[in-house]
């Protein structure tokens, strides 16, 4: 192979030339200096589009390194866990500035002038015009996340001129800025877009899923599905800070033991999202980051449809009776935060909270003796066998304490694919485990989807006419509202004394890094490529 | 000209054969994708779907017509060579298979070679000097090579080779991200990178490969070890061996051209079994080593119950299998001219 024009030499002039391709063939990791970063996770990115039916979590953060919001929120302080993003704070991203009109109603955005996509084109207000339009069509997940922001029909949404892009609400909603900073409506190239669409894809969805069109902090080099993604940055990027690394390489690992090895031997500077065993155990020797996840909560949940538990006192036998600590030790190695042992009275507004119960034998056999069912009975426990690692070691100590009140538990181990059917969907499991994390991060939110009757992670099929009634009076409020707090209260209060969930802890997300840092917690429980640093 | 070759026509007797076992598996595997278990209009509805856009997706999925509707477009898809668009990757499951199946069968014929590299002499050194070390240390590999479970063996050839001694490259699947994929014409990356003449490529493969390999033949050593040493002990005690030996011919002879020769035939049979499990067991060897094989692509489609991915993955390897059964029953005719097809 002497041939001058051969394809090595061809990416040895382009390597040392203009950074023509992101690789030079074969070089050793250490001599990429810093400009590099390698992280691995277990998880799969399937698509490069959000928006997608069918695209897994894990890809979402190809929505936030690749693309640009209006908003996005600003950065604060975990004591002992580094950083994170912060709810209260809302910053521009792609716009300039924003306004609201004095009802709540119109929200003028003006785009910074100087934004471009990556193609060098200026983005515009049809742009995300566009980009909203999609986001609200489609249907499935994007739909429904905005819908929680009160977005919903295309006609909301007005590109005034290039620079000038105006949303009209149906009613204000304290909910409708933050829900602009999710990574779902993200801004979308439309011309590259639409000139990829079809009579049968008016959306480029297409298109779009194997080739991103933004403006955001990074480009996608290289994509092998199930096995890497390659960012690299785009320089003219200005939606925040220029991101300090120029190459973000993603591996897909999916073996956890592989991964410690490897972040264990600084062969890779990031392994995100590691189990709570090894963030436990790596703690010690190298930077571990255990976030716990806001307005997320794994709870123990008695379904209403299954006759004991429309009893109160057995739900507060079973309240008193679960090896709170034992659990949080065993399934979660301590990671994350207690939720049991707080005070009844209610105070704060804060969301998790601690609840009133705690580990107490006597007052469960105390509540079994004065229910219907002081004989006890029989119940299966159910737990999905995906989420085994923090559900089946929960489920065995669940199940032994139980059966010391005399409610005998029979652990039922349910396949990943059928799981969500079963427990959200026919919500028809008698007794089962349940983790669901709100985006947004206020208690309401949270009510919203779980405590709310026919709503989706309302497995427990409860429904109570005061907490319908104050869910939706709170909703929207703003949390400055001084009919806010009060009602707020009123809903933990019958949620936490009705127990149709109840509150075992809050998980964390556990980081490992190796020779980097800036890393960032993201309620969307994904990688933000775009403040990592190498060291 | 079928008459003149009676092996041609063998053969095309036997692709023949295969025809109504690739249409059973066409209609086995959509009824048994069907009967799983879960829903995936669901699952890929995503985690915040309500009934709507559940609803949304399943017909967008084609899953709302009825069950033979369903199947009459898999079939006629099928017909025109398209194996449908897999759900999780998005991609078409013909693409998928051709990127994911070089990858394992690279991995699995690898770890073959390597196997009876090392299988077969053992076995003929074993059966020749019974009672030896060679025989026990034969003993030895095979009860650990049946014994250990490849996801053991692998995580501890990386605790050994890469954590601790660091001769290892990181366990990062075919490549370090530091090597560009050859350019795609078998999929092998060895053979790819050979015939670019791209050599730092084909040894960064090569690195790659080597301790998935050794870790998939340790496991497959151990049968293939174990049937050399039982066929040559047959054969060895068998009159013919006894008539050879009788009639003065050197102990080479003997032992290669009548009792090895002889041995063979259980050993190849045994070859095409270890090489179907081989490919089952890649699983957990390609997860363990993050190798981008076809076990975990069926793995993820199963959990998701990505219908066409599955089918897709069960309709190649029914295709593997066939030609592996017929490359089998030729090279016993090959070994062993007294088995001709004319007996079938």
């Amino acid at each position: 192979m002497t041939d001058p024009t051969s394809r090595r030499n061809f990416l040895k002039m382009g390597a040392a030339g203009a950074s023509v391709l992101p690789f030079l063939r074969a070089m050793p990791a250490a001599a990429e200096g810093s400009d590099t970063l390698v992280v691995v996770t277990g998880e799969t990115i399937n698509s490069l589009d959000l928006h997608r039916t069918g695209t897994s979590r894990a890809s979402y953060q190809v929505g936030i390194n690749c693309y640009d919001r209006l908003l996005t929120f600003g950065t604060k302080e975990v004591p002992g866990n580094g950083l994170s993003y912060d709810y209260t704070v809302v910053e521009p991203e792609l716009a300039e500035s924003w306004t609201e009109s004095d009802d709540g109603l119109t929200l003028t955005f003006k785009l910074k002038p100087n934004a471009t996509f990556w193609d060098g084109r200026k983005v515009t207000a049809a742009d995300v015009k566009w980009s909203f339009d999609r986001a609200v069509s489609v249907g499935g997940f994007p739909t429904v996340q905005m819908k929680a922001g009160g977005l919903e029909r295309p006609e909301q949404f007005v590109a005034v001129d290039d620079d000038t892009f105006v949303i009209n609400l149906d009613r204000p909603s304290k909910l409708t800025i933050p829900d602009l900073a999710v990574p779902v409506p993200y801004i979308i190239n439309s011309v590259e877009a639409l000139a990829n669409a079809t009579d049968d894809d008016p959306w480029a969805l297409e298109y779009l899923h194997m080739t991103p069109a933004g403006s955001g902090a990074f480009k996608v080099a290289r994509w092998n599905p199930g096995e890497q993604l390659v960012y690299e940055r785009n320089d003219n990027w200005v939606g925040g800070p220029l991101p300090a690394a120029k190459r973000v390489v993603i591996r897909e690992v999916p073996s956890p033991a592989t991964r410690r090895a490897l972040i264990e031997r600084g062969d890779v500077q990031v392994a995100f999202n590691i189990p709570d065993k090894d963030a436990a155990e790596l703690a010690d020797s190298l930077d571990v980051f255990s976030t716990p996840v806001e307005n997320c909560i794994h709870c123990l949940c008695p379904n209403f449809a299954f006759e004991p538990f429309q009893d109160p006192d057995v739900r507060k036998a079973i309240a008193y009776a679960v090896p709170y600590e034992d659990i949080f030790q065993a399934a979660a190695f301590g990671r994350g935060l207690p939720l049991w042992g707080g005070e009844e009275r209610i105070t704060d507004t804060a969301w998790p909270r601690k609840t009133q119960y705690s580990t107490n034998l006597d007052k469960a056999k105390e509540h079994m003796a004065k229910s219907g069912y002081a004989d006890g009975f029989d119940v299966p426990l159910s737990i999905s066998l995906d989420l085994a690692s923090w559900m089946e070691p929960t489920a065995l100590l669940v199940q032994e304490a139980l059966g010391e009140i005399g409610i005998n538990v029979t652990i039922e181990k349910i396949p990943g694919a059928n799981w969500r059917t079963a427990v959200l969907v026919e919500k028809r499991l008698p007794l089962h485990l349940e983790n669901f994390g709100g985006w947004l991060n206020t208690p309401d939110y949270y009510f919203f989807w779980a405590y709310k009757d026919g709503h989706l992670f309302n497995s427990s099929n409860y429904r109570n006419e005061e907490i319908e009634q104050l869910v939706d009076a709170t909703l929207h409020m703003p949390m400055d509202d001084p009919d806010y707090a009060p009602q707020i209260k009123r809903m933990f209060e019958i949620a936490l004394d009705e127990l149709p969930r109840i509150p075992l802890y809050q998980p964390a997300l556990n980081v490992a890094v190796n020779g980097a840092e800036g890393y960032e917690f993201w309620f969307h429980r994904q990688l933000d490529a775009r403040v990592l640093k190498a060291v | 000209m079928l008459a003149a070759s009676p092996r041609l026509r063998a053969i095309l007797l036997r692709v023949a054969q295969a025809i109504p076992v690739v249409m059973g598996v066409v209609v086995i595997s959509f009824v048994l994708t069907r009967a799983l278990p879960g829903d995936p209009a669901v699952y890929f509805a995503g985690v915040a779907a309500d009934e709507a856009s559940i609803e949304q997706t399943r017909v967008a999925m084609g899953l709302d017509k009825p069950l033979p509707v369903q199947f009459a477009h898999y079939v006629a898809d099928l017909l025109q060579g398209d194996l449908g668009q897999s759900l999780s990757s998005g991609r078409p499951v013909a693409t998928d298979l051709a990127n994911r199946l070089p990858a394992s069968l690279e991995l699995t014929l690898t770890a073959l070679i390597i196997a009876v590299v090392i299988a077969v002499p053992l076995g003929v050194l074993a059966a020749t000097r019974p009672g030896t070390w060679v025989d026990h240390l034969c003993r030895i590999v095979v009860t650990a090579g049946v014994s250990l479970p490849t996801f053991f063996t692998g995580i501890l050839l990386i605790y050994i080779f890469y954590y601790i001694l660091g001769i290892a490259p990181s366990p990062l699947g075919r490549l370090d991200f530091i090597y560009l994929d050859p350019d795609h014409v078998t999929g092998f990356y060895l053979i790819d990178a050979a015939l670019m003449g791209d050599w730092e490529t084909w040894w960064g493969a090569a690195k790659q490969l080597i301790l998935p390999a050794a870790t998939l033949a340790l496991f497959t050593l151990a049968p293939i070890a174990r049937m050399t040493r039982a066929a040559m002990l047959t054969a060895l005690s068998s009159d013919f061996v006894r008539t050879a030996r009788a009639a003065g011919l050197s102990n080479r002879t003997v032992l290669y051209g009548y009792a090895f020769r002889n041995a063979l035939l259980p050993v190849v049979t045994t070859l095409g079994m270890v090489f179907s499990f081989a490919l089952g067991a890649n699983v957990l060897v390609e997860k363990v080593f993050a190798w981008p094989g076809i076990g975990s692509y069926a793995v993820e489609a199963l959990v998701v119950s990505d219908y066409a991915a599955v089918q897709g993955f069960v309709l190649a390897m029914a295709l593997l299998f066939v030609a592996l059964n017929l490359v089998i029953d030729l090279l016993y005719t090959a070994i062993d001219p007294r088995i001709g097809f004319d007996a079938k």
